[in-house]
């Protein structure tokens, strides 16, 4: 793999979190007034047991982002607290700070959204493979409609039909949340099944919707790699069908499909945040339907900077796969 | 067809009017494009039920405390009634046109800005397009509904449809921006306008006359995927409670179905029409993207 190549995805990976953090910390600012200092006041004022630590954090606040100091200094003493992962305290909940909240919900949120986006794109690829190739049975065909009229709903109107059905109606699985209320999370077996029971309907929610958007990009290029001269020549040279399949046709046909993959998972985390607000699950979605509710505006910062961090790994980490399934890439001179 | 061919000279009168020549051209068309016509039927169904509910129920009742709460569907209530005691069909018939503006509104204005960004960057090239390529790249890789989180939580005010809509489409030039402008870089080096380029046409007639009817299939598509995708986040944004409270919006019923755990309470007729209209609103679009996708992009007929 060659540096410069990775160098560049590397650069353009600090570009989306240098470009998250600025639109963060400039955003809230532009309206002249300044809603975190509103809120803070206002939390302050408001008194009660939390009042002591509130009035250390408006002075905080005050010191570093105070209105006598020019916005270039409040910047930049944000992009260091920004670097050091000093999210702040988080209003609603005081004495916790924001990196720590978000530390304890970020891998639930990693967890079902790394299986479901996987496994859908297994399978979603494995069928678009099956239905772009001539060979395959008649039937196979038939499963294109209903697939594809899942992927048009959002992710959140499957989840709840199916919370509805397997879990309402039919008592198979439970509804809310990501364990037993009132077990303690602990690192055994039984609590982990416990977890994988509770997450089934969202990750089913969010897989059955994904696959036919999948399939239906892989059947597109599945059908246009098959007219390319290399595919008849492996015919002409009298290849075997599996090997044309495989070797010739789906691994080129793979490649738009990574590249879309790293396009999608935006909209993956944009709409997973609605199934887990759905469901309760105690991910990052569901800390930032609640920050939301009370406006606490140092956890809504850092959960949308985090999530956008962690996207940029996973698209960089991607970006590193990919020289790897076309080889191409990395004898191309820019 | 076969009609004309078999009386060419004496024809069917009807066929010399170019308008039913065009229909039945679309029709001849729409039969080979089942996609199509399945999305239009859906978004048809969908528009007859709010014009023929608007004539059968008091879009009024569609505010809180107008009936009584909580009623289970009957010959008065149809769809019965929700917590903050509103009738349901009510809200269904005011709300789902609420909704498909604010999608309206956004795709039209992201379409409009990212056309124009398109243009700018395919035909100024070099480093304007290397500019406005990486923030649309880097853009869209960011979870739209982050970014618009922070948006309306820094506007601080509670926000109007109308404003929402704005506020979304100030995200929803990215992808339009994308495609037209990978289009308009194809179109470009047609020879029909290489021809009109050496014949001495100006740039924006060039623009206006040889790239936009061309690129016209492209611009519905964009529009329509541009609909699905600004009402998927206005009903996101909603869901998480930062919308108008007191609208009667797909995504604010959903709101408040969340809210009063109307699942687990046994509330089926609350939630189940909103889940209704909005599977009936998306299949809908997205059906008719597929359809005109065909259309812009003939070689996907040959399928297998």
């Amino acid at each position: 793999m060659r540096a410069d190549y990775v160098l560049k995805r590397f650069g353009i990976f600090l570009l989306i979190v240098w470009l998250a953090g600025t639109v963060n910390f400039f955003l809230p600012r532009v309206n002249s007034q300044d809603p975190i200092r509103e809120k803070l006041m206002q939390q302050a004022t408001n008194g009660g047991s939390l009042q002591t630590g509130m009035q250390e954090m408006v002075a905080e606040y005050d010191a570093k982002f105070g209105l006598d100091r020019p916005l270039w200094q409040q910047y930049l003493s944000y992009l260091a607290d920004l670097s050091r992962f000093d999210l702040n305290y988080s209003i609603s909940n005081y004495p916790r700070t924001v990196s720590e909240m978000i530390l304890e919900a970020l891998p639930w949120s990693i967890g079902l959204l790394s299986v479901t986006t996987l496994l859908a794109f297994a399978i979603g690829t494995l069928f678009g493979a099956f239905l772009g190739w001539p060979r395959t049975p008649g039937w196979v065909h038939f499963l294109l409609p209903p697939v594809l009229a899942l992927h048009a709903l959002p992710f959140f109107v499957l989840g709840l039909v199916l919370m509805y059905v397997l879990a309402f109606w039919a008592h198979l699985l439970p509804m809310y949340g990501g364990y037993t209320p009132g077990t303690f999370p602990s690192l055994n077996l039984a609590f982990a099944l416990d977890i994988v029971v509770h997450s089934i309907i969202p990750a089913l929610s969010i897989i059955l919707v994904s696959i036919g958007g999948w399939a239906l990009g892989m059947r597109a290029m599945m059908i246009t790699t098959q007219g390319e001269d290399f595919t008849n020549f492996a015919e002409a040279k009298g290849l075997l069908a599996r090997t044309i399949c495989l070797r010739y046709a789906v691994r080129n046909a793979l490649l738009p499909q990574i590249t879309a993959l790293a396009l999608v998972l935006g909209h993956i985390v944009s709409g997973a945040v609605i199934v887990e607000v759905i469901f309760a699950f105690p991910g990052v979605g569901t800390v930032l339907f609640n920050a939301i509710r009370e406006s606490d505006f140092f956890l809504v910062q850092g959960i949308v900077f985090c999530v956008i961090l962690t996207l940029g790994i996973a698209t960089f980490i991607l970006d590193l796969c990919y020289p790897l399934l076309d080889p191409r890439i990395t004898y191309r001179r820019s | 067809m076969s009609i004309v061919v078999s009386k060419p000279l004496a024809g069917s009168p009807a066929t010399h009017s170019p308008w039913l020549d065009a229909l039945l051209a679309t029709g001849r068309y729409l039969r080979r494009n089942p996609s199509l016509i399945v999305g239009l039927v859906l978004l048809l169904g969908l528009t007859l039920f709010v014009v023929i509910g608007r004539s059968m129920v008091d879009v009024e009742d569609a505010r809180a405390l107008s009936v009584r709460p909580l009623q289970e569907p009957s010959a008065r209530y149809p769809l019965g009634t929700d917590k903050q005691g509103r009738d349901v069909l009510a809200l269904m018939v005011a709300g789902t046109p609420l909704t498909l503006r604010i999608g309206l509104i956004a795709a039209f204005v992201g379409i409009g800005f990212g056309a124009i960004v398109a243009f700018v960057s395919a035909y100024y090239g070099g480093w304007v397009d290397a500019v406005i390529r990486t923030i649309v790249d880097t853009g869209l890789t960011v979870p739209g509904l982050m970014v618009l989180i922070v948006i309306v939580m820094s506007l601080k005010v509670s926000l109007s449809t109308d404003q929402m809509a704005l506020v979304i489409a100030s995200l929803a030039w990215l992808s339009p921006a994308r495609v037209i402008r990978a289009q308009v870089l194809t179109i470009r080096e047609r020879s029909y306008v290489q021809l009109a380029r050496l014949s001495g046409v100006s740039g924006p007639e060039i623009i206006v006359k040889e790239l936009l009817p061309n690129l016209l299939p492209y611009l519905v598509a964009s529009l329509v995927t541009g609909v699905s995708s600004a009402i998927l986040a206005s009903i996101g944004l909603e869901v998480l409670g930062l919308g108008p409270l007191d609208s009667p919006s797909l995504g604010m019923t959903l709101y408040w179905v969340n809210y009063s755990a109307a699942l687990l309470n046994g509330w089926w007729w609350w939630w189940v029409p909103p889940i209704v209209v909005m599977a009936v609103l998306f299949m809908g679009l997205f059906f008719v993207t597929i359809g005109l996708d065909e259309f812009a992009n003939p070689r996907l007929r040959k399928q297998v």
